[in-house]
């Protein structure tokens, strides 16, 4: 139990390739669906570097908070597709573009 | 019922049936309009007539103090009286004139349906009138003189459903303010000065505290003198007088002939001691009134509406009476003013007399004939004219000339205003004889329809009677003004005055009626005919003003009718507009744009922390 294998460099690396790629696609992606797993790509991304960072300095600080995002991911997942659920049957779309009624 | 105790109902008759006329606002039977109207100024009139006898007997100064009006620090002016010989003089004149003018009234206002407006406002006049001669302290006096303008604005516009009439009224109003403003602006640099507003205090203190020729009294003796040339409308400030002619003709004789336009001349001899410190505005005073007098002589020579050369002989009269003040003649300006006040309310009233029985026509040569057919005004025409010309053995003749031997004894300027009082007696022979020429012989152009009554004619034969004897009558000014005497005077100067009103009779007898004389040549050449036309507009005074002070203030109303300050305040507020649309913009409702925004937000931030941390 000597910490972690795996340099830490690299798998920050992968988190934030991993972040960004969800952030990407969160602003490029126009289905309503595909946002919230961007979303979730963040998210993981995010307990990803937490669990690394954790093992790092072997402390149990890092597990806890991606067991906390896995309960928030999960929650946000439940009432996320509750809101899609909505959006498809008042507008018979996903598509975030034209499923908007604001005019600025 | 005479002594400082009964003071106070002198003006008061006028002042309650003022407010009863105008309470009851025409409601009362006509009879009893008359009856209140007339009534209270012949009570008051009565009542004027006791005091008068009483201070002849006794000579006694009559001071008396109603009530305190306010009370401010040391500022505390009463509702007081100071009856003198002057106040004697000027209160029989208002209460005397004033009464034969609304005995005149009755008859002349018989027809119109503003008859109990009409009492009310004269009444109201002949109260404040009354005030501003009795008060003992100037801000009474002022508050009786902007009560004689705001009825003297009344009186002109009283037909108001012409708009020309609202448009002289408002003109009459405005002018005479241009005069107030300055002499309210004279009554604070006494105060402040001075500490008081008592006149006979206030002169006083004047005459202890600065020596003749100080700046302070000259400059508040200007002030002074700029209220008294709005009120008594000499130049600059003449220009209103001939509009005021739109009223009713008798309160053309009281107001614009006989009083209010006097109110002036009363002014500046009242403070006679304060001007007597200013050599330079007494002097200024003596050339405004010979100014005056020759300008609205010219006029009035040129002028075709009945009126209106009675208005600017009015205006010429007073120059006399600012000439004799200017010369220190103060008792020979007060007399001028009290005949005068006869022998123009004659005139006027015999004119209105001509309109009224001629269907109201104003023009001059459309008259003529009227010698046999209204002889009862032919004879007070007459007279009145024969005053007004101050021919030999005439009111105006005892009173005038009085004047120009004063002007005469002048030092260094006096033949000066003598050659220019003798020239402007000249013209005022000719107009005055050429308006009973043309109005009263010749052919009859326009038949009298009616005659005028007994109510009419007892105040004409009345005032006939005034005019001639006027002259005889001694005031009672001795203690009021310095003994003046204009010493030893050649006689061929006394000829010279006396003659010149007698050569200006036979000029205008040769022009108007023998016809003699002949100027069409003239009148009908370029050079006359423009000369006419100047005189006739009363040498372009109003197109002066007009383009003085009208146009540019149009100008300026019309730039700041659109409110060029209100642009800035505009401006801020569509700059508001315009970024509110900007920013609402950005409410568009798409979501990745929101999170896009984000994104970079939060990368904006993240940079801006990493360089303060480094």
């Amino acid at each position: 139990m000597n910490g972690l294998q795996i340099p830490l460099e690299h798998v920050l690396i992968i988190a934030s390739f991993m972040f960004s790629f969800g952030l990407l696609g969160l602003m490029l992606r126009r289905n309503i669906i595909f946002m919230l797993m961007s979303l979730e790509v963040m998210l993981n991304a995010a307990a990803l570097a937490f669990v690394a960072a954790g093992a790092k300095w072997a402390q149990a600080d890092g597990q806890i908070i991606f067991l906390l995002i896995l309960s928030v991911a999960a929650a946000e997942v439940a009432v996320g597709l509750g809101l899609v659920l909505q959006i498809q049957r008042r507008f018979k779309t996903l598509d975030m573009d034209t499923a908007k009624r604001m005019r600025g | 019922m005479a002594g400082s105790n009964y003071l106070w109902l002198i003006p008061f008759f006028p002042l309650l049936s003022a407010t009863l006329l105008m309470v009851t606002a025409g409601q009362l039977p006509k009879k009893i309009i008359g009856f209140l109207g007339a009534g209270s100024i012949a009570l008051s009139a009565l009542c004027v007539a006791l005091q008068a006898q009483h201070f002849l007997a006794s000579g006694e100064i009559m001071q008396v103090t109603l009530w305190t009006w306010m009370s401010v620090a040391n500022f505390a002016p009463g509702i007081a009286f100071y009856i003198d010989g002057l106040s004697i003089v000027m209160m029989s004149v208002i209460t005397g004139v004033g009464f034969l003018i609304h005995l005149y009234s009755l008859e002349f206002m018989d027809d119109d349906s503003s008859y109990s407006r009409y009492f009310a406002y004269m009444n109201l006049f002949v109260a404040a009138m009354l005030l501003l001669v009795m008060a003992d302290n100037l801000l009474l006096l002022y508050l009786g003189w902007e009560g004689v303008g705001v009825c003297s604005y009344l009186l002109v516009g009283f037909w108001y459903r012409d708009p020309a009439n609202g448009k002289a009224a408002r003109k009459a109003f405005v002018v005479t303010r241009v005069g107030d403003a300055a002499m309210a602006l004279g009554l604070f640099l006494l105060f402040t000065e001075l500490g008081s507003l008592d006149i006979q205090t206030l002169l006083l203190a004047a005459d202890s505290k600065w020596q003749s020729g100080d700046l302070i009294p000259t400059i508040a003796t200007a002030l002074l003198l700029g209220g008294a040339v709005g009120k008594s409308a000499q130049l600059p400030l003449h220009t209103w007088l001939p509009d005021a002619m739109a009223g009713p003709t008798p309160v053309s004789a009281l107001i614009h002939a006989a009083t209010m336009v006097t109110a002036g001349v009363y002014l500046i001899a009242r403070h006679y001691s304060l001007f007597l410190l200013a050599p330079i505005t007494l002097e200024a005073v003596a050339w405004i009134g010979l100014a005056t007098l020759l300008i609205a002589a010219f006029t009035a020579l040129a002028q075709q509406d009945i009126k209106r050369i009675l208005a600017y002989s009015t205006i010429s009269q007073i120059g006399y009476m600012f000439l004799a003040l200017g010369v220190g003649a103060f008792s020979a300006g007060i007399f001028h003013l009290m005949t005068h006040a006869f022998f123009k309310a004659l005139l006027f009233l015999a004119a209105g007399a001509v309109i009224h029985c001629l269907h109201h026509e104003h023009n001059i040569f459309k008259m003529g004939g009227l010698r046999t057919r209204l002889p009862i005004v032919f004879w007070s025409f007459l007279i009145g004219s024969a005053a007004l010309a101050a021919l030999p053995f005439t009111s105006g003749f005892y009173s005038k000339d009085p004047i120009l031997l004063s002007a005469w004894a002048m030092p260094n300027i006096g033949s000066y205003l003598w050659a220019g009082g003798l020239l402007g007696a000249l013209l005022t022979a000719i107009y005055s004889f050429r308006l009973v020429f043309v109005v009263f012989f010749g052919e009859a152009k326009t038949l009298p329809n009616k005659q005028p009554g007994w109510k009419m004619s007892l105040p004409l034969a009345l005032l006939c009677l005034l005019s001639i004897i006027g002259g005889w009558f001694v005031l009672p000014l001795d203690h009021v003004f310095p003994a003046y005497s204009h010493g030893e005077i050649n006689h061929s100067v006394e000829i010279i005055s006396i003659a010149t009103p007698l050569i200006g009779l036979a000029i205008a007898y040769g022009l108007f009626l023998g016809k003699q004389l002949s100027i069409s040549g003239f009148t009908q050449s370029t050079l006359g005919k423009a000369l006419q036309s100047f005189c006739f507009s009363g040498w372009r005074f109003d197109a002066l003003y007009q383009l003085l002070w009208v146009c540019p203030y149009q100008v300026l109303a019309q730039l700041w009718r659109n409110e060029p300050i209100d642009y800035l305040y505009r401006g801020i507020v569509s700059l508001m507009q315009w970024s509110n649309e900007q920013l609402s913009k950005l409410q568009s409702g798409e979501l990745r744009w929101y999170a896009t925004s984000m994104v970079f937000g939060l990368v904006i931030l993240v940079l801006i922390m990493l360089r303060s941390l480094s």
